[in-house]
Formats: structure tokens, sequence, C-alpha cells
């Protein structure tokens, strides 16, 4: 199964007009299951809900051969957590899929991580997911649940000073 | 001693980052908020509040956050508030900083070009004000301790 996912704030069209039309072209089934937010694009192809619970999520991450979402936080770091190979294609300011540019930057920064598969665009997207599909899925390690040490004596040390 | 800790986010990856800060949190009193009913299911030991979803910006539900934020600050008297963003975290942090409490802003791992607006505008009640990016740390600017990732 792959889990397409677009977060918990707005659709994203171009990311799954783009995974319906992919799943049209593929010779064997290929079961998809993707969370589309509200009120954006019907898909044809895919098995969809509007919004999941964080419990159905990890569900359906701890499930999923293949994670492809937006460039946002909330689902890249999860997707890393469960250690599952990652096709992000982040949304753009310009097109009002998000405020600004920040997810394109996110992208950027992620692309050389182990793991995860950037397509910038919807154009690049099928070659992406055959990339990743092609990888061997077993080589990602799982990142901890939480943060850097650093981070977590920091805010330690500053809770229990004073 | 056992510290009173409001930690607050809103939806997505604002929710996701501020849950890996939780071994921070271990001995202490956490109360989280933020704005989806069904995040309660990550955090089940914990006192819970959902507040209103106000990121599209309509100013009755932005009206309606930020009194129920401001309420919930208000009623819990917190030793401690965190946030990692964005606009209800600022609330708490403003009226928090002013009843006492000692603050944190984390600003969000996504903030690698520069720190975001709802950042700029938690700088002056923040007693710590994280960025996440070593090369966006500077005298007078964000201070760099580590990252979520």
């Amino acid at each position: 199964m792959i889990f397409v996912t677009v977060g918990s704030q707005m659709p994203f069209d171009r990311l799954i007009k783009a995974m319906d039309q992919w799943a049209t072209t593929q010779k064997e089934p290929i079961d998809i299951f993707a969370q589309i937010g509200s009120n954006g694009f019907i898909p044809q192809k895919l098995r969809f809900a509007n919004a999941v619970s964080p419990k159905e999520f990890n569900e359906l991450a701890r499930s999923a051969r293949l994670i492809v979402a937006h460039a946002g936080m909330g689902s890249i770091l999860t997707a890393l957590e469960f250690g599952k190979p990652l096709v992000l294609m982040p949304r753009r300011g310009t097109l009002h899929e998000t405020r600004n540019d920040h997810q394109v930057a996110t992208a950027q920064w992620l692309e050389n991580r182990a793991g995860i598969y950037v397509a910038m665009t919807e154009v690049e997207l099928p070659a992406t997911l055959e990339k990743a599909l092609q990888a061997d899925t077993n080589q990602h390690d799982k990142i901890s649940s939480y943060a850097s040490p650093l981070l977590l004596n920091s805010l330690s040390d500053f809770i229990n000073s004073a | 001693m056992r510290k009173k800790i409001l930690a607050i986010a809103s939806g997505g990856g604002h929710w996701i980052q501020l849950l890996r800060l939780r071994p921070a949190f271990k001995d202490h009193e956490v109360i989280y908020v933020t704005v989806q009913a069904s995040y309660s299911e990550q955090v089940p030991d914990c006192k819970f509040y959902k507040i209103t979803d106000a990121t599209r910006w309509s100013r009755w539900d932005l009206l309606k956050m930020i009194f129920e934020v401001c309420s919930i600050v208000i009623k819990e008297r917190p030793d401690i508030i965190i946030s990692t963003g964005a606009a209800p975290g600022v609330i708490a942090l403003r009226i928090g900083k002013w009843l006492g409490a000692r603050t944190v802003w984390l600003d969000s791992i996504a903030n690698f070009e520069a720190m975001s607006m709802s950042g700029m505008k938690a700088k002056p009640c923040a007693n710590l004000w994280l960025t996440q990016w070593e090369h966006l740390a500077h005298e007078n600017g964000p201070t760099y301790k580590g990252s979520v990732l």
C-alpha cells in the first residue's frame, strides 16, 4: 500500500491529481490510500479520507511500503519515525498552496537524506515514485521519536532552573 | 521541584515537533493545548485543551482563539510556557509572560531561511528564543540549542 498525505490544513490538488493520474497508468492495480484535506479534488483511482486521526495516520504509515507527502514537517517527521521511504512534493506559495515557499526550502534541505526522494513538480513525480519503489526499503534507519539530546538537555535545564 | 508546564502548538508539524520535546518535561505536570481534539490520543495521561483553529485568519475565529488561550493561561497559571508555533503560542507567551511565567519559543524546523512571522512576534515575550538552525543564530537574534531532528 502507498500512503499519500497532504497534511491537516488544506487540500493539495496538484499532488492528488498527479497520484490519481499515475495510478491509472499502472499495469498492475496498486493500492493507494490518500488523505486529501477538505473541499479539494476527489480522486477516482485512490481510496481516500479527508482527514485521519493521529492513530489512523500511524496505522497507515506503519503498513505503507511508501509514503508520499507534501513537504510539511508533521508528515516528514512521522514518516522518518517509521523508517519508511518518503516521496516529497513541496507546496508552492505562488500557487497559493501555502503562505510562502518554505516547503520548497524544506524539500531542498532534505533531498540528500537517505530514504527521501523529492519531486519538485508534478511532472517529476512519476519518475520519482518509480525510483523510490525500486530502492531497497530496508535500508533506512528509523529516527528517534524525540528531539536531539542537545535540545532536550537545554530545555530541561531551563525548566529546572529558578 | 515539580513545575507546571503549558505546552501549546497549532496543528500538523507544530504539534508533532512539540511532542518530540516530551523527555524534557519528565517529572513535571504538563498541560497540552492544541487545535485538534483527536491529538489528545497522543498524550493520554496529560490534561488537554482543544482551542479554535484560527489558521485561516477569520477574524471571529481569531478572537475566539485569543479568548480561549487567555482563559486557559489565567486559569492554569503555569510556571513555564513552551510553544513550537504558531499564533496560539504567541498569545500564550504574551499573556503568560505578563503573569510571571518563564517562556520558551522554539521556531519550527521548517523555518530554514528566516525566523517565522509568529516567531518574530514572540521575540519580546520569550525568555528563551530558539531557532533550530545554527546559521540563523546570532547575537541579539535567536539562539541555537539543537533541533527536533
